[in-house]
């Protein structure tokens, strides 16, 4: 045999094992999401029954007093009248079932992680499919943690949605068969800076998506106006969803507390890539097409901590900022590894 | 007013005197200026033109980077690449513009710094604000009557905000009620923290441009043969050479390293697998003779750090090893760099070019027109394939059946002219001017050779490795490090450490069944300063535990 060949020794078996878990996952993800969407949905058919049963009540007293404001106004936060029994809503047992699925998708998607690398004998994450299926599992976790209170729950759909698309686009266009990666990348760093870089990513996607249905809320979530509840047509319909997401202070909150978590891991990723690159590229900062993208979002999102400090700049405004971190990251993911070439694209993406 | 200039000794009654013009004109806008450009609106103005300014460094082929991208980039677009280049569109980071929008957002930093920092020092040393009037206005706010005087409430309730600055103060209402209250803050770690992570920003910018102005960096192209040697005392030694403006070339830092080896192993599908370099180098070089030569190897990861200096292995191809032999029987022996055309099977390309022996031919003009060149490919693993099999393609990137595919050319090669050449191409206009006239077009193995109508004999006798080293300096690299963990350092803590402060009131108050008992009625304010502190549901209990007379109470108040 030539000395110059060595053997690519990849356990097919258990590589394939890794690829089911995959699609397990994607499929699992999604189950849940249709599941925590139908549990906003429900959510809401409630809260409308409550109104018009209040409004039913409002009647007997005289309702031609105005149009925007029926029946007394009823508060569609609060429960209907007519709602004798406080046993617990569809809505919440839904999203009570949904939970545990989501840890079954994401058991099922660690499974992954660890049986390619296992099959591979190296850090799982040295192709941009395997990285996106790590930041994905980050941001499924993150989003888990940040919304394991009851009442957020439903939220995770929100959360899977970019997931299962992100899975999907990954297991589809990006899937690489597990093999060894090349010299530049067999190193530990690989399995420090990457996986840091990948778990910010995460957490930074779940604070994109809470800044972008904050956005949502406040643009379209107008509370209490009954004028739009007697729309018919799609916009009745997104609306009447957008109503069932809860408060835009808690998003707001939920947003910020993910860039604070996710912020300082992502600027420690970038630094612990700098000291990667200053032993394999000979220099720890060189403007790669990569390394510009992190500098950017990492302004940006040194940017949103500072709007929130900022009169004037609190909310929506930082909420946009926050999700222009969201575009520049995932920009660096798929723009900066498929179009512009750099030091970062390696062989097999 | 102290300055008498500025004031008018003798002004008119009623009417207040008009400010000195230089106030009004030179002094207040330049003082509004500096307070517009120090607020934390234009500060974040500047940080998204940062971000956007450093869009086009991503998007757009940068000089630094690739050349020759660049240069094509502008040749393909014609005029608008041109305009793009007059804007450093392709010098995106060394650019005017950008210079301009980051040494305003850190002239921006250190105007906000400075007056916070003097504010910090102040609020380390001062008290603790005092309780005010009625605490019932503040948004947590909780009253208990606990048994115990006041003293003794205080005295718990002051033992268990361990880490909190407090000042306690008594005294006595007119009724000869006793009060006992304090004031508690905490978080003063937070600012600090921010400090440091601001501080260490403009660190990172000094160290990286000291960096800049004391580094340098040389690559050169070795063969790995262990004699071909580069010792770091000219920047002369260096293909090309980029330095700092501080740097003359004179003070580098002195060691000597050659490459005795370099393997690359490749899994079967062409992969690289791992590539490495045997090394020799020494520090020592008394008298300018390299000695004590020491070993090591240089991998992909792995530089070699010497004196201070690092040393990558970069790049590498295959050198082959071509002899003429002239019609007198003359022999000359080249072994020239060729550059990987694909980098999964090395095909490479490369060009060599021969003078002729000295005195076969006496007159300058025919020695001229018979020099001979070289320019063709070689295949680590060849491969024939195209009509009666001649065109050469390599199969594989490990050197199993060597092979090139040249044209050999006689005429003048250009190396008279003094005009710089591509190394590793000719000259196509002499070509085309008819000065270099190809002879042949032929496929040589190893060994293999070719002779030419007047009796020069071409042959390919086998080939080395070379591989392309960088030698960089960076004495200030470790500062950025340092730097860059206390930024990170500083942000944990400005982001984790929350601002709190804490006032609560005792009075002493008469129990209505027993008048001996002391009762003291405990009033807990608390505020919250930093944004998002959320001090929300946990107020009270933690409240409750502070004055809790019970020894379990002390670890409920976790979280406060």
């Amino acid at each position: 045999m030539d000395p110059n060949e060595v053997v690519a020794d990849v356990d097919e078996t258990l590589a394939r094992y890794s690829d089911l878990l995959f699609g397990t996952a994607i499929t699992v993800y999604v189950l849940a999401m249709f599941l925590f969407l139908w549990a906003l949905g429900s959510a809401r058919i409630r809260r409308i029954q409550s109104a018009e049963a209040q409004q039913l009540v409002g009647a007997t007293s005289g309702r031609a007093t105005s149009g925007s404001a029926p029946g007394g106004g009823p508060d569609l936060n609060k429960p209907g009248k007519l709602e004798t029994a406080p046993r617990q809503p569809f809505s919440e047992k839904l999203a009570a079932m949904a939970y545990p699925v989501v840890i079954v998708g994401v058991l099922a998607h660690l499974a992954s992680i660890v049986t390619r690398g296992v099959a591979t004998d190296r850090a799982p994450w040295g192709n941009m499919y395997e990285f996106i299926s790590l930041t994905c599992v980050a941001c499924v976790i993150a989003g888990i943690v940040v919304l394991r209170k009851a009442e957020h729950r439903p939220l995770l759909s929100f959360v899977l949605l970019p997931v299962s698309l992100l899975m999907f686009i990954a297991g589809r266009w990006l899937y690489t068969q597990a093999a060894p990666v090349v010299p530049a990348l067999k190193s530990y760093w690989l399995a420090i800076h990457v996986s840091v870089i990948s778990i910010a990513s995460g957490v930074l996607l779940v604070a994109g998506v809470a800044s972008i249905l904050y956005l949502i809320k406040m643009r379209w979530g107008a509370p209490g106006d009954s004028a739009d509840q007697q729309r018919t047509g799609r916009t009745a319909a997104l609306r009447r969803i957008v109503d069932a997401i809860p408060g835009a202070e808690i998003l707001d909150r939920l947003a910020y507390k993910s860039v604070v978590f996710g912020f300082p891991l992502f600027g420690l990723g970038v630094i612990l890539g700098a000291i990667w690159a200053e032993s394999a590229w000979g220099r720890f900062w060189g403007w790669d097409p990569k390394e510009t993208v992190s500098f950017i979002a990492w302004v940006i999102y040194a940017a949103y901590l500072h709007a929130r400090a900022t009169v004037g700049w609190k909310h929506t405004a930082a909420a946009w900022v926050n999700v222009a971190g969201f575009v520049a990251l995932l920009f660096n993911l798929f723009i900066i590894n498929l179009v512009v070439s750099g030091l970062h694209s390696y062989a097999g993406l | 007013m102290s300055t008498p200039t500025l004031t008018p000794p003798t002004r008119p009654a009623g009417r207040p005197a008009a400010p000195h013009w230089l106030l009004r004109r030179v002094l207040w806008p330049l003082r509004n200026l500096w307070r517009s450009l120090t607020s934390m609106r234009t500060a974040l103005v500047l940080l998204f033109l940062l971000a956007l300014a450093a869009i086009p460094g991503a998007l757009l082929p940068q000089r630094e980077l690739n050349e020759q991208k660049t240069l094509e980039y502008i040749d393909n677009h014609g005029a608008v690449g041109e305009w793009m280049d007059r804007l450093q569109l392709f010098d995106v980071f060394s650019s005017v513009w950008f210079t301009a929008v980051y040494v305003l957002l850190f002239v921006s930093l250190v105007g906000c710094l400075t007056p916070r920092m003097i504010e910090h020092a102040k609020s380390l040393r001062a008290t603790p604000v005092a309780v005010p009037r009625n605490l019932g206005r503040l948004p947590r706010h909780k009253t208990f009557t606990v048994d115990g005087t006041p003293e003794q409430i205080a005295e718990r309730v002051s033992g268990r905000l361990g880490m909190w600055r407090r000042s306690t103060t008594e005294r006595t209402l007119s009724g000869g009620t006793a009060v006992v209250e304090i004031s508690a803050e905490k978080g003063y770690l937070r600012e600090f923290g921010n400090l440091v992570f601001h501080v260490s920003l403009l660190g990172i910018l000094v160290a990286i441009a000291l960096g800049k102005v004391y580094g340098y960096e040389g690559t050169r192209s070795l063969i790995a043969d262990g004699e071909q040697g580069l010792c770091n005392t000219s920047t002369a030694v260096y293909d090309s050479f980029r330095a700092g403006s501080l740097v003359d070339g004179t003070d580098l830092s002195p060691f000597c390293f050659k490459v005795d080896d370099f393997s690359a192993t490749f899994l079967p599908n062409g992969q690289p697998s791992m590539y490495k370099a045997e090394v020799s180098y020494t520090e020592n070089l008394a008298d300018g003779v390299p000695t004590d030569w020491q070993h090591t190897a240089i991998k992909v990861n792995e530089p070699l750090r010497v004196a201070g200096d690092r040393v990558y292995v970069l790049g590498n191809g295959y050198a082959p090893t071509f002899s003429i032999t002239f019609p007198n029987g003359e022999k000359r022996t080249q072994t020239v760099l060729f550059i990987p055309e694909e980098m999964a099977t090395m095909l490479s390309s490369g060009a060599a070019r021969f003078d002729t022996p000295a005195g076969l031919y006496p007159d300058e003009d025919e020695r001229r027109n018979n020099q001979i060149a070289l320019q063709g490919i070689f295949a680590p693993t060849a491969e024939f394939t195209g009509t009666g099999g001649t065109l050469l393609q390599s199969a594989s990137p490990t050197p199993k059946k060597p092979a090139v595919a040249i044209d050999v050319y006689k005429g003048d090669t250009g190396l008279d002219t003094g005009r710089p050449q591509n190394v590793y191409q000719l000259d196509s206009d002499l070509m085309h001017q008819g000065r270099l006239k190809r002879e042949a077009r032929v496929n040589l193995e190893q060994g293999q050779s070719h002779t030419l109508a007047d009796g020069t004999i071409v042959s390919f006798d086998g080939y080395k490795r070379w591989v392309s080293v960088q030698v960089s300096h960076d004495p200030a690299q470790n500062w950025v490090l340092v730097f860059a963990v206390a930024m990170l350092a500083g942000l944990l803590v400005s982001l984790l450490v929350r601002r709190r402060r804490l006032w609560v009131r005792m009075v002493e108050v008469a129990d209505t069944a027993d008048p001996e008992k002391r009762r003291t009625v405990v009033e807990i304010a608390g505020l919250a300063r930093t944004d998002q502190a959320g001090w929300g549901e946990g107020f009270s209990d933690q409240a409750a535990a502070l004055v809790d007379g019970a020894d379990g109470a002390r670890r409920r108040i976790r979280g406060l």
